[in-house]
């Protein structure tokens, strides 16, 4: 597959990529965790017998693979993008996360967490308005 | 406490991970397409950075510590809560990468973070 596409647009492309990759990720690591068990006993056996249960779990696997994923959009997208915009920018995987905790996971969401989302969706909103390379006088915006 | 202390590992860590890995990456020729070839020499030059490998150890250590406490809080408390890595992530940026951060990104951030406290006080 072969995608010549403009820096902007490859730029926001692959923050996409990442917000999905890194949301399925941990909705996933949070479901195969949870089916593994908590940790009830801080000891290193205890500890290790966790880690056992967590690698032999399908969804912890499925997890790995979502962030492997997000972790090499993330590398590619570094290349030309400054980190302080990549960072706020991919936060709206954190609104993912929430609903997909709450619709997939059954986990309560509360009022005052929604007011939270709103607000790092405002936040994420700011920063994709500034250019995402301030190190090289990029064109776009500003 | 103990989700404390977990919490604060996972910020510091990952913060510090990110900002080694994109040093590391700004030391790589950018990819221009995304054919596999070009995407495989990418990678290739990456894992040849020394930043980029001492990143990859940080976000290990933050990845067990996020595997551990994902076994006792819900994932919609802690991944919102691990957000308080974006206001060590500005500054390191700032004072670490040389990044210019304009008003309006540093306004952005800060809504970030009162979102993320919103999130955690619930």
């Amino acid at each position: 597959m072969r995608l010549a596409v403009g820096s902007e647009r490859r730029t926001y492309v692959l923050l996409v990529l990442m917000v999905l990759a890194a949301s399925s990720g941990n909705v996933l690591l949070g479901k195969g965790m949870k089916q593994a068990g908590g940790v009830t006993v801080w000891s290193p056996a205890g500890v290790t017998t966790l880690f056992v249960k967590a690698f032999a779990n399908s969804c912890v696997w499925l997890g790995i693979g979502c962030l492997l994923l997000f972790l090499v959009s993330f590398m590619v997208v570094l290349s030309w993008a400054d980190y302080s915009f990549v960072m706020p920018a991919s936060s709206s995987s954190y609104v993912v996360t929430a609903l997909m905790g709450h619709w997939l996971l059954g986990e309560i969401v509360t009022p005052a967490r929604w007011a939270g989302v709103v607000s790092i969706c405002l936040g994420v909103v700011l920063v994709t308005g500034t250019s995402f390379n301030t190190r090289m006088g990029s064109p776009i915006r500003e | 406490m103990r989700t404390a202390l977990c919490l604060s590992i996972i910020v510091l860590s990952t913060t510090g991970g990110e900002v080694a890995v994109s040093h590391a990456m700004k030391q790589v020729r950018e990819l221009g397409n995304f054919d596999l070839r070009s995407v495989l020499d990418f990678l290739r030059q990456a894992l040849r950075e020394t930043w980029f490998w001492v990143g990859i150890g940080l976000l290990a250590v933050g990845f067990f510590a996020m595997l551990a406490i994902l076994s006792w809080q819900d994932v919609s408390f802690v991944i919102p809560a691990t957000a308080l890595g974006y206001v060590s992530g500005a500054l390191a940026s700032k004072l670490i990468l040389g990044e210019r951060l304009p008003p309006r990104r540093w306004a952005g951030i800060v809504l970030v973070s009162v979102g993320v406290a919103l999130v955690s006080l619930s």
